[in-house]
């Protein structure tokens, strides 16, 4: 494997998830799971306080 | 020296209506509400971040060309930036309005926001569609010959010629820029106007801010 080469090997077709009539592409499904997480994570995590003001 | 507000001229109407509707606090607050310390308050301003990462790596592309972009190290750096970016402020855009749906907010006359933000999305879907179709690739026009036929049977075509290269980069780099970029500053001047939607079990005494609704 050259240093150029991807991480991850896109040199081949997507890969598709099926559930009868819907049809998504993994990639496009992880990335709205990662968007789901994030605000689960965005509602519960703990905001830092800031600074006191005078 | 005093300025006094001239009724019977435009101009001073406009700037009575400007200093009405944006006071120095209103128009750029050093403090928010308590709640507004939550990570879910946050999105809204990574949305923007994102975007003008979108701007300026747009413009780097638009100024160097697709033979700078498709050939060059830097080139493919930027084109990539130009990607990674505008998948950031679409995935911060879309949880942003995630957050506010469930806050519904568009309560306390904030409806000018909302829809303004609803024209945000609507307008950076068809920009992101017409960014694929200026690639200058296979990949360009892959998507530009199976996008023709949906949007020709809807009678679109004649208008939107989705296989008119020079016609999809106008839409990408001009038309819809423009519109977008206004819309967000009359978005962004909507938030400050009636300040950050609070959530449904704030009290008036927890709001603080001038101008923060129920």
């Amino acid at each position: 494997m050259s240093a150029r080469a991807a991480v991850v090997n896109l040199d081949h077709p997507g890969h598709y998830l099926h559930w009868g009539v819907i049809q998504i592409s993994t990639a496009n499904a992880v990335v709205i799971a990662l968007m789901v997480l994030l605000f689960g994570l965005a509602l519960l995590l703990p905001f830092p306080k800031g600074r006191e003001r005078p | 020296m005093t300025v006094t507000a001239a009724p019977h001229t435009w101009t001073g109407r406009l700037r009575g209506r400007v200093q009405q509707e944006f006071p120095g606090d209103t128009l750029l607050p050093d403090r928010q509400p308590i709640y507004v310390a939550s990570w879910i308050y946050v999105f809204g301003v990574l949305t923007l971040a994102a975007l003008l990462v979108v701007l300026a790596s747009g413009a780097v592309l638009a100024v160097a060309g697709p033979q700078w972009w498709h050939g060059s190290g830097l080139g493919h750096y930027v084109n990539s930036l130009h990607l990674w970016s505008v998948e950031l402020f679409m995935a911060f855009m879309v949880i942003h309005l995630w957050g506010k749906f469930w806050m519904a907010a568009w309560r306390g006359k904030r409806a000018m926001t909302w829809v303004t933000g609803a024209l945000c999305f609507l307008g950076s879907i068809g920009t992101a569609f017409t960014g694929y179709l200026v690639q200058s690739n296979l990949d360009a026009q892959w998507i530009s010959t199976q996008a023709k036929d949906g949007l020709n049977s809807a009678g679109i075509g004649a208008y939107f010629n989705v296989m008119d290269f020079g016609q999809m980069l106008m839409w990408h780099i001009v038309l819809l820029p423009s519109v977008i970029g206004a819309l967000v500053v009359v978005h962004v001047l909507q938030v400050r106007r009636r300040g950050v939607v609070p959530p449904f079990d704030v009290g008036a005494a927890d709001r603080g801010q001038a101008g923060a609704r129920p």
